[in-house]
């Protein structure tokens, strides 16, 4: 941390989504180098500048309230298990936990697998769903979005379908493919589509009329006017789409696994309630929670990588 | 070729739900190749309509617009266009922008180092050289304009169609374009219509200033030449009696005989 202080960035990092925008203010490699950055430019300001008080970074401080938040909840949780019931407390769940992600991989038969393969199986059947969605529906919302005729007759059909419950569909999946893995497949590929298709048709209509004015001045071909125009102006609604898809993905494919049956966490949540063991259903929960956050972060970032202006 | 572009007759009425709204009626211009026409008018009178009339964007009601004798019925590479937003593709860099359109224009025929040292001289001649591998999120906005002017320049267009190229910049900034563009046009011996809100950018770019009634159904209120020598020298013109006494001409036509009434 020797040359850190003087290089402290003083750009406030944006993250943005469909949500909205999150700036966050400095943020200092290190907080003794933001004290050392500080004292320095005090010494530096002159003399004429009164003394002012210099208050704790920002992401300091919205540690502290993260971690106090978790407290309270983990003390609110430990005072429900405490009132009886078969709430298991805090303690005997962490050492739950301790067991399960010492050996997240081990595997005895396909009923008997770590925590670690269920979540891997799950992540599999949500990525192969999803990429069939992505296949079929990006290049739908591309064609709903540039042709209007497209768009009159598919627009009922999306707005009747999308409300449907996805798990409405898994006996579909079941008829189509006799069997249970590619069933909760495809109902990740029924509730990934709407999404999908409705940002980007979205994002195509948005295409400013300037571009597309440039693209009729220089009269371009469609090819280019795809790659050049089209692609990239609409490619921050497609990320959006993708966002909530995996997000939606990430939600469904628990409750058809319930349903469907084998190596998955959601099987494993309704294995454990059938042995009874709530501690490991409070671990899933935590599990389905962590890795449902990553997704959203890693897809936040990668919008934010492909975002203009 | 005294009648390079051509204008006649032209009319144009937009559909609106209280029924036709009549944005230009009988438009007659006649530009000869290798001249200078700025098109001034109070805010709203048509004047962006006929430009786009003339780029091939919008299609006249009434009327053709003929250049070089063949009538123009849609946009193309032959005129060049910068649009009053500048109008650059955020995501690619200042020289991908100019490329692009090169690449249209003469990808067929010639081969790719040819393409890239037209694209690099375009923004040379703008000055803008050390900035090619910048977007346009990272220039100020006078430099933006200027890589719209090399992106319409670079592909060589019989015509170049300029929409309020200025109108956002502010006094300084906007002068050294003016400057610039003189000079471009001087070497390349473009012919220009340009739109212009500003009576003196009008007289001193141009070789004759169109004024147009407002609207609607806006005409032609008159044609003004400017007849003053070339190359032009912004200082000298203050003090220059024949300049001020046509910026006079002009702005009497605008706050006099067609003040825009509120
Ligand atoms: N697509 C359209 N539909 C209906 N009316 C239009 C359309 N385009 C322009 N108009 C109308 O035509 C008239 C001329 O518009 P235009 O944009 O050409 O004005 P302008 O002279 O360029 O104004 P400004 O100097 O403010 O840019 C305006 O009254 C405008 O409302
Ligand atoms: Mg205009």
């Amino acid at each position: 941390m020797s040359a850190t202080p003087l290089k402290r960035k003083m750009l406030p990092v944006e993250v943005s989504g469909a949500s909205g925008t999150v700036a966050t203010g400095p943020s200092p490699a290190h907080p003794a180098a933001a004290e050392l950055s500080d004292r320095l430019a005090r010494r530096t300001a002159t003399e004429g500048r009164p003394y002012r008080r210099v208050s704790a970074p920002e992401w300091v401080i919205s540690s502290i309230y993260a971690v106090l938040g978790m407290v309270l909840f983990v003390l609110a949780w430990g005072a429900i298990a405490r009132m009886g019931g078969r709430i298991p407390d805090p303690a005997a769940v962490w050492k739950a936990a301790v067991v399960i992600f010492s050996d997240p991989f081990y595997s005895k038969g396909p009923n008997d697998q770590g925590i670690g393969w269920n979540v891997l199986s799950s992540l599999r059947r949500v990525a192969l769903g999803f990429g069939a969605a992505a296949a079929v529906g990006i290049p739908l919302g591309f064609l709903i979005g540039r042709f209007s005729v497209i768009s009159g007759m598919a627009a009922p059909i999306v707005a009747m379908l999308r409300p449907v419950s996805p798990l409405a569909w898994l006996p579909i999946g079941l008829l189509l493919f006799k069997a249970a893995n590619p069933a909760a497949i495809w109902a990740i590929f029924i509730c990934s589509l709407w999404p999908m298709i409705i940002n980007t048709a979205l994002g195509v209509r948005q295409v400013p009329q300037d571009y597309l004015n440039v693209a009729r001045v220089l009269n371009l071909s469609e090819w280019k006017i795809f790659t050049k125009i089209l692609l990239p102006s609409a490619l921050p609604f497609m990320i959006t789409g993708v966002r909530l898809s995996i997000g939606v993905a990430w939600l469904v494919i628990v409750a058809a696994e319930m349903l469907t049956g084998g190596v998955g966490i959601g099987f494993w949540v309704w294995d454990e309630w059938n042995n009874l063991k709530v501690e490991h259903i409070i671990i899933a929960i935590f599990t389905i929670g962590i890795v449902g956050l990553i997704l959203e972060q890693t897809l936040v970032m990668v919008a934010k990588r492909f975002t203009y202006n | 070729m005294e009648n390079y572009l051509d204008v006649q007759a032209v009319g144009m009425r937009f559909g609106s739900r209280k029924g036709e709204f009549v944005a230009l009626d009988s438009i007659d211009l006649r530009v000869a190749k290798g001249e200078f026409v700025t098109l001034i008018g109070h805010s709203g009178c048509g004047k962006s309509t006929l430009l786009n009339i003339i780029a091939g964007l919008n299609r006249p009601t009434e009327g053709v617009v003929l250049l070089a004798d063949r009538e123009i019925d849609g946009p193309g590479p032959d005129r060049g266009v910068v649009f009053q937003n500048h109008s650059l593709l955020p995501w690619l860099t200042c020289y991908e922008n100019v490329y692009l359109a090169v690449e249209r224009v003469f990808g067929a025929k010639e081969p790719k180092s040819r393409l890239a040292e037209r694209s690099h001289a375009a923004l040379e001649m703008v000055g803008l050289a050390h900035a090619e591998q910048k977007r346009p999120g990272e220039i100020s906005g006078g430099m933006k304009q200027r890589v719209g002017i090399a992106r319409a320049l670079s592909i060589e267009p019989k015509v170049l169609l300029l929409d309020e190229p200025f109108g956002a910049l502010d006094a300084l900034t906007r002068a050294t374009l003016q400057d610039e563009l003189m000079r471009i046009v001087a070497s390349t011996e473009a012919t220009v219509v340009m739109v212009t809100h500003d009576v003196d950018e009008a007289v001193l770019l141009s070789d004759r200033v169109v004024m147009m009634t407002n609207g609607p159904a806006a005409r032609i209120g008159a044609i003004l030449a400017i007849d003053l020598p070339r190359p032009r020298d912004r200082l000298a013109m203050v003090t220059n009696a024949r300049y001020i006494h046509l910026r006079n001409c002009v702005m009497e036509f605008l706050y006099r005989r067609h003040a825009k009434v509120a």
